[in-house]
């Protein structure tokens, strides 16, 4: 009788036998919502401070948002940003996935563990020699330059993804195409990407929100007119406890939702 | 467009001195090949021969370290593969899942700039030659293995390529399609006439379809025959072995004369070479007891039976010669056969007709 005591499922250990792993999930999922769950409700505050639960409610600090020319100037700096790293980087990150997956060449797992380094690499060590590096070129506190930054943290996700989708792909489809009379330039584009499409927009999409979530980088080498919306978040926590920040953190989460679920929406297609 | 226009546009292949090295593994070495305009060629050999990348090198999807391929008398060597106009089918068949079986096939037309109607005449006439009518609009997910393979084979020819290239097609379908599609396929080509290089490793699928076989090894052509020829007269040990169930003895050399034992088998054939030699013992041209066969005519030998083992159709017979070389014996089980049902241990003498007898070089002349 005793739901516990059915099993999971017919050739499974009972629901009991698993309470274990049903509250281990739970307390995952909790830890890693319980700071979104924190922060919405915070953004609705009618405080002047951030604080949690708020004792009144308002959409001051949207307005705020909304209202300030600052807030508004870093958005578009961001979206700016991220957009161009978003095409800089799925193109280039498809192509060496590619060029690397279909090589075959000897140093060709080498080159792709050089290129994904990045995302091994502390940022803060990116960040303070990226500063480096661009004060010799004349980099810091421009756009080209906070692209190019972000590009690099977002290829080895590009990569890797693309590489994941190649790896359950036929190859021989592109020989055919090639055997049947297309160059290798059309036996891509008509095969080929047609059948990755869904890794690639994923890839684009991870690489956008990763350029848009980048702080540390964006600390490091942007400043004045090419502040991102980011630095400014992590300024306006330094300098006082702002919570606009909070209204700005929802929307964040709320776009990245939305961009999730309509990637998954295009992949179900 | 009609048949002997098909038949006129085959081309022959001639290859010359092909070498194709990967580190220092010779993939194919010093390979000369002629392939006639229309013929079904198989390429035969054991796994890591070099079949695959011999038609890859045709195809022009590897570049051979050296040698010279012709289509006709066009140097295709440095021709890129797009442009080289030959169908393939791959063993897995590649088709295209983003598209419907019609697309699969209408995609060389397309890229050919084959205007809309026609391409649907085409693509229509295909299917029934593959017999697929009706199926252009399902998705290649909603195709059984057979079908797919048509799909393939359509697509491969539907621009009409001169030359038809296939890499196992036929072998993730299971054996009593297989068989059928064996059948299918050696029609289709003579419906084509297309110049059709075909691999495989199933050598019984070589001796059905075949107007010729080369048999590789190691990157080196070591026959290149018809079938028949191929069985009856293997022209070294590598052949005789891998075709068909065989047994070697060794054999002896005495002045110009070769024996088995006290038997003489034949003279020494002319080589320049000097080698050793032995003879092939193909199982279903030994006889069992033959009584008192003419010695001039026959070969016999005497051995004790090992085993004897019912395999349907035809039964197998293991002895084990005086000399010591086990020998196995088949014989169809629809004919009484004296003596093929002997019991383990007892004494059997078998012969076999002298005009049946291979012999062929081994050891050390053997490259
Ligand atoms: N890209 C490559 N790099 C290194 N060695 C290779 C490569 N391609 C093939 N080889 C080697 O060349 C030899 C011939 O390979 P090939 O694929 O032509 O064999 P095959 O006769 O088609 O075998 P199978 O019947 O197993 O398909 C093998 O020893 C193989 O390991
Ligand atoms: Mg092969």
């Amino acid at each position: 009788m005793s739901w516990w005591r059915t099993p999971a499922s017919s050739t499974q250990v009972t629901h009991g036998g698993r309470l274990w792993l049903y509250v281990l999930a739970a307390i995952i999922m909790i830890l890693l919502i319980i700071p979104t769950f924190l922060v919405i409700p915070m953004s609705f505050s009618d405080s002047q401070y951030l604080e949690f639960p708020p004792e009144t409610w308002s959409l001051r600090w949207y307005n705020e948002y909304f209202g300030s020319r600052k807030w508004m100037r870093a958005t578009v700096v961001s979206l700016k940003i991220a957009t161009a790293t978003m095409m800089v980087a799925t193109i280039l990150g498809t192509m060496a996935a590619y060029a690397l997956f279909v090589s075959g060449h000897r140093l060709a797992k080498r080159i792709f563990m050089l290129l994904i380094t990045p995302m091994i690499v502390p940022v803060i060590l990116i960040a303070i020699g990226t500063f480096y590096a661009f004060g010799k070129f004349g980099l810091n506190n421009t756009l080209t330059g906070l692209v190019i930054a972000h590009t690099a943290l977002a290829t080895p996700l590009v990569m890797i993804v693309i590489t994941a989708a190649l790896r359950s792909y036929d190859l021989n489809q592109e020989r055919v195409a090639v055997s049947l009379g297309a160059t290798r330039i059309k036996a891509f584009f008509q095969i080929t990407l047609p059948q990755i499409k869904f890794s690639v927009v994923t890839a684009a999409l991870l690489s956008f929100l990763t350029s848009f979530d980048e702080v540390i980088v964006a600390i490091f080498v942007s400043g004045g007119s090419t502040a991102t919306l980011t630095k400014h978040m992590f300024s306006a926590l330094r300098d006082y406890i702002d919570p606009t920040i909070a209204a700005i953190s929802t929307i964040m989460v709320l776009v990245s939702t939305v961009l999730l679920l309509l990637t998954q929406a295009i992949g179900k297609k | 467009m009609n048949e002997s226009s098909i038949v006129d546009s085959a081309l022959p292949i001639s290859i010359r001195g092909l070498t194709k090295q990967y580190g220092q593994l010779y993939a194919l070495d010093t390979v000369d090949l002629d392939i006639k305009s229309g013929e079904f060629l198989t390429l035969l050999g054991p796994s890591g021969s070099g079949k695959t990348t011999l038609l890859m090198a045709i195809a022009g999807f590897n570049r051979p370290d050296a040698g010279s391929i012709r289509f006709g008398d066009k140097e295709m060597i440095l021709t890129p593969p797009h442009k080289r106009e030959v169908g393939m089918v791959f063993q897995s068949y590649a088709l295209f899942p983003h598209m419907s079986v019609a697309e699969n096939i209408a995609y060389p037309l397309k890229l050919r700039r084959v205007n809309k109607s026609e391409r649907r005449e085409r693509v229509n006439k295909a299917l029934d030659t593959v017999q697929l009518s009706g199926l252009g609009e399902r998705h290649i997910d909603q195709l059984s293995g057979g079908q797919r393979q048509r799909v393939a084979l359509a697509r491969a020819f539907v621009f009409e390529p001169r030359i038809l290239l296939m890499d196992e097609p036929l072998s993730a379908l299971d054996k009593k399609l297989r068989e059928r599609m064996q059948i299918e396929l050696k029609d289709l080509h003579r419906q084509l006439g297309v110049t059709t290089v075909y691999v495989t490793h199933d050598q019984r699928e070589a001796l059905t379809m075949s107007d010729r076989i080369a048999v590789i090894d190691n990157g080196q052509l070591m026959q290149v025959d018809a079938p028949q020829v191929i069985y009856n007269q293997p022209s070294n040990a590598f052949v005789a072995d891998f075709i068909g169930e065989s047994t070697m003895i060794p054999l002896k050399r005495t002045g110009n004369e070769l024996f088995v034992g006290d038997e003489r088998v034949s003279s020494v054939p002319d080589t320049p070479a000097e080698t050793d030699w032995s003879l092939v013992i193909r199982p279903e041209r030994l006889m069992v007891e033959p009584g008192t066969a003419d010695r001039d005519s026959t070969l016999f030998f005497n051995g004790t039976v090992k085993e004897s083992v019912f395999q349907g159709e035809t039964a197998l017979l293991l002895v084990v010669l005086d000399d010591g070389t086990e020998v196995s014996v088949r014989s169809s089980t629809g004919t009484a056969t004296p003596g093929i049902t002997a019991n383990p241990g007892s004494q059997v003498q078998l012969a076999i007709f002298r005009r049946d007898i291979i012999v062929v070089p081994t050891g050390n002349s053997q490259r």
